[in-house]
Formats: structure tokens, sequence, C-alpha cells
């Protein structure tokens, strides 16, 4: 059965993972917001960095994001003038890398249940006397509710699931660093098979779980946004 | 410039705004100056693209227009090249009823008319709630949601709602576009009703001349992007050179009195100032004023009065123009109606007829011909 270990293992994943999804879901809908309206020219160049992570090895995310956070590098420096030390190696320098990580499968589907819902709504609601503020609390938001929703999943189980940045980033620390994959990885490297199995399998069961939920909301309410579905 | 003279009353701007510079757009500019009265219905009409729903959404808010001025009822809304930001959307009070019907599907009916009702330019209070719900008649539908209701009841609601942010002019685009004919029956009723009941300006874009007929006291044509004509709706829809193209359904409005009841044959007499008419009865009551339609083609002429007919309504007219139709083989021809036979005393209003070139020519018509009009249908808009 599961260790203790283990079990510290799964704790801190769930604790990154809610972490990430719930600073994820505060940022990346505004961002989604203004990549659903903006006529900027910046969209483009904003939505190729937000997919980014979609495409790039997470081994290459994690190399400058060590670098980036490291003694010599620009936040790093900011972090330790702040006397918070260095991230990499930290439970918050798995954050931020998980931030980044995750951010499209956030940000994506909250942008197209926004772009679903065309101008009409706002508009509607300005005609109502609903200010920019009040439109996007009561209307667009609760519009966009079913694409919120599959972010959060999304970004939740995107965030269980990594480990080549947090391998990069975080290193192998018990209790600060070492999540369920990286869990797995060391069973697997010590040749304990059962252990590697249990974890494994509970893993697939949580995912499928997941996912499975995901698709019963998706056609209880036929629900937009769902553009990465696994 | 001519209109620093105008009064405070009515709806006074102009708004010049081009439109699809770009490669795949067809350029379009509406460059319009109006002024329309401040209260009653004012039918915007016109072909589909002549830009009447951007007139619309300029005078919201909703596009918008750099060279544009607006004054409601004397609040101005906007005032020409930037002096002084125009008024955004949501601090306009308006009412807006959008051509789809377009409830907010996360909310109840009721809830819909919440959200209206808290963010109101005045407080509703329960007595001016109810009576709007029951002027559009939808105080069974609250408990639904949007997607259980009809298209038109729907539409009743949206109605509604804009009516509950108290709004000082109602913009309503043509709010019965995407319903069909059942529905458009339905709900016309409401929206006469609502007419009589409010003291605020209504604009209603519509390209349908019934409805136009029904509603509108008061038009502005639009073609192309440019004002084509403005005036009394029971004058401008009936001269035979109305700037829209309207065929068929070419033909006069005229203000009338319900003056008799005839139980026995079920019909009503209707006076209007050129004689009076035989209707089907249904149901309008005495003294009542009425808006009929005669169109030109349900006008055929005699030089005899041929009492031996099924036509029911024979008028001593005379020709007073003669007009070409886009029919070659038509002709549209202008009738003065004259009160009573033996004064011969000219009358305001007019008919039309709309005869073939070969009848003009048996006739012998010219202006000046005493003729007798045979009018086959009269409809009762309103």
């Amino acid at each position: 059965m599961l260790s203790e270990s283990d079990l510290g293992a799964i704790w801190l994943t769930l604790r990154l993972a809610t972490t990430v999804t719930i600073l994820l879901l505060i940022l990346g809908t505004p961002l989604a917001l203004w990549l659903a309206r903006t006529r900027s020219v910046f969209r483009g160049p904003v939505s190729a960095l937000v997919a980014l992570p979609l495409v790039l090895p997470p081994t290459v995310l994690g190399f400058y994001l060590l670098i980036f956070m490291g003694p010599s590098g620009p936040m790093g420096k900011v972090t330790e003038a702040l006397g918070l030390g260095t991230l990499p190696f930290t439970f918050w320098g798995l954050v931020v890398a998980s931030l980044l990580y995750s951010l499209p499968f956030v940000v994506q589907p909250i942008q197209n249940a926004i772009e679903a819902q065309g101008s009409r709504p706002a508009e509607v609601a300005a005609t109502l006397r609903a200010g920019p503020w009040d439109t996007f609390r009561h209307v667009t938001l609760p519009l966009a509710k079913p694409g919120i929703l599959t972010a959060a999943v999304l970004g939740f189980a995107h965030t269980v699931g990594e480990f080549g940045v947090v391998l990069m980033i975080g290193g192998n620390i018990p209790g600060e660093t070492r999540v369920v994959s990286v869990q797995i990885y060391d069973h697997v490297e010590a040749l304990q098979y059962t252990q590697a199995h249990w974890l494994s399998a509970a893993m697939i069961g949580f995912s499928f779980t997941v996912l499975l939920l995901l698709y019963l909301l998706q056609q209880r309410k036929s629900a937009v946004g769902l553009r990465y579905g696994a | 410039m001519a209109h620093d003279m105008h009064t405070a009353q009515g709806i006074h701007g102009h708004f010049y705004l081009p439109l699809g510079s770009g490669k795949s757009e067809r350029p379009f500019t509406l460059d319009v100056r109006f002024d329309l009265p401040g209260r009653g219905v004012t039918g915007i009409f016109g072909p589909s693209g002549s830009g009447k729903t951007t007139l619309l959404r300029c005078i919201a808010g909703l596009q918008a227009c750099k060279h544009g001025s607006l004054t409601v009822n004397g609040a101005v809304w906007q005032t020409h090249n930037g002096r002084g930001r125009p008024l955004p959307v949501h601090q306009r009070p308006l009412g807006f009823v959008f051509q789809q019907p377009s409830l907010f599907p996360h909310l109840s009916a009721r809830e819909n008319l919440a959200f209206a009702r808290q963010r109101a330019s005045e407080p509703v209070s329960d007595n001016d709630y109810q009576d709007i719900l029951d002027l559009m008649g939808i105080a069974p539908l609250l408990a639904q949601s949007p997607d259980a209701l009809s298209g038109g009841e729907q539409q009743r609601v949206a109605i509604a709602r804009a009516l509950l942010i108290k709004p000082r002019l109602l913009l309503m685009d043509e709010p019965l576009a995407s319903l069909d004919q059942m529905r458009k029956r339905e709900i016309l009723p409401y929206l006469e009703k609502m007419h009589r009941a409010l003291d605020i300006p209504v604009l209603y874009v519509s390209h349908s001349v019934e409805e136009i007929a029904r509603l509108a006291d008061h038009l502005l044509l639009l073609d192309a992007g440019k004002v084509s004509g403005e005036g009394p709706a029971t004058s401008l829809l009936s001269r035979e050179d109305f700037p829209v193209q309207l065929g068929d359904d070419l033909g006069v409005l005229l203000e009338a009195k319900i003056e008799a009841r005839d139980r026995h044959w079920n019909l009503l007499r209707a006076t209007f100032d050129g004689g009076s008419l035989w209707l089907r009865d249904s149901g309008e009551s005495i003294g009542e004023s009425i808006r009929l339609r005669v169109l030109a083609r349900d006008i055929s002429l005699t030089r005899d009065p041929d009492t031996q007919s099924s036509i029911l309504n024979r008028l001593p007219v005379r020709v007073q123009e003669i007009s070409a139709d886009r029919d070659p083989a038509m002709v549209l021809v202008r009738l003065q109606p004259y009160a009573s036979e033996a004064t011969e005393t000219p009358v305001s209003s007019r008919l039309i007829a709309r005869i073939t070139r070969r009848s003009l020519h048996q006739l012998a018509l010219a202006p000046g011909s005493a003729v007798w009009a045979q009018i086959k249908s009269v409809a009762i808009v309103r």
C-alpha cells in the first residue's frame, strides 16, 4: 500500500495543484478577457506566449526558470533583495513554474467561453445601465462559468501531472518539492515496482475520474471552452 | 448653425460615420441629420443595408461615432467633435430592444427583469412594475428560463425589461423580424398598447410596411446611409412617390373614426375627411379613432356609379395626378375625394389607385376627371 512518504507526496501535489489553480483563475481570467476582446496588435504575440508551454519541452521551460529565479537571475535578485531567498528548490518555486506551465490550460477555455458569448450580452447589459465592472461581474463571468469550470479542472489536473519542470526547478526534496510524479520516478529508480504500481494506479484513477466528471458536466451544460480535452 | 435654433423638445442630432474601409468590406457611410418629434413612435424605414440599424446603434452609443451629436428632449448625449466625451451607453437613459430576443440565458425571466429594475434611472414602484408586466402580458412567464419561452414571449419579456429601466427614449431594432407571422400577430397588439400607454419617444426600425403602418406616427426614411424623407407617417406613406419601392404594398393611410355599427350585416361605418367607408366589424367601439389602410391595387375606377356590384365602398373622387408605375403596364392615379357630392369641398385625404395603362386610356382619364373609386378592401391597421 501507500507509504508515509507516498502520502506526503500526494498531499504536497494536491496543495500545489490547488494553489496554482486558484492563482491561475485569478490571473488568467483578466488575461482571457483581454485576449477575447482586444483588437490590439499585441493580441497575436501574447496569445503565442501563452500557448508556448503547450509545445515546449518542460525541460526548456524549467531550465530558463532555473536561471531566471536563480541567485544571478533577475527574479532571483529581486527575491533575495526582499529577503525571500531564491525560489528554485522550494514549494513556491514550483508554484511559479506551474503557473507558467499550466497557463494555457486555464486561459484558453475561459477565452473561448468569452469569445463564444459574442458582444451581444455585454451590449445588452450596457443598454440596461450596467457599467463595465457590473457587466463583467454579473453577465460575462456567469455566462463563462462552464469555461471557467473546464479551466479549473484542466489547470488542476495538468499541474498534478507535471514532471519535467518539477525535476528541473524543484529537484526532489520530501515535503517541499517531491510531488507524486517525482515519487513514482524515485520508486522505479529504486526498483520498488509495487510502490510505483500503487501510486501510478492512483494517478490513473484520479485522472480518469476528473476527466469523466468534466465530460459529464460538459454534456449537461453543452458548454464551450474545451479545446484541450485531455 | 441651423441646429442652434432647436427647441428643448424633440430628438435632434447628426451622425457621420464612414464604415467598411477595409478591402473585404463594402464601403458604407452613414451621413444623417435628423430632427424628430420628442414623443410618439417614429418609424425608421428603409431597405436592408440602408443604415437603419447603424443609426440606431449610434443613437444608443453602441456604435462609437466621432462625428456626431445627439440631444434627446433637452438632454445632451453627445456633442460634435468631442466637445465633452459622449455619454457612455450605460449612462444613457435608453431602452434597447434587439432584433434577436436577447434575454440573459443564465437568468430566469424574473431575474432578467430584476436586472433592469435594479439599475433603473429612477426607482420603479411595485405599481409601475405590475403595469409593465400587464402591458406585455408576461406575469405567467416569470418563473421560466428564457430557453423555455417562445420567441414571441422572449421578445415581450425583453421589451418589458427595456421599459423597466425607465428609459427617456426607447429604441427598437426590428423587434419582430426574427419572429414568424403568427408570433408577429401575437406581439403587435402589445406594441400598440405600449404605444398608447407610454409617453416616451420610441424609435422603431423596420423594413415592414405593415408594422410601420400600424405603429408609426412619424417616419424617417433612409436609403444608402442618407435620409431620403421625413414627415408624418400618414402623409408620407400615402405618397405615390414614396422613396422606398413598395410595389404591391403601396397604398394610403387614413385617419378615421367609427361612426355607426350595423349589427344586421356585421359591419362598421367609419368616416374620414373624404367620406365614409364600410368595414367588417372586428369589435371596435363607436367613436373610436382608427387608422385605415387602403392599398392602391384594391381600388378600381369607374365612370358611372356601378351599383350592381359586390363592392361595398364607392367614393366620388377627382383625378388629381397620373404618374408612371415601375411596371410599364400600370399607372398610379392620385385621387382626391370630396366630402359631399353637392359642395365638392376639397379635403386633405388622398387615395391612390394602381390601374392598367389600358384602363386609363379606355376611361379617358385626365387630371380633373370625375370618377368613382371602388374600394375592394379596407384594412384597419389600428
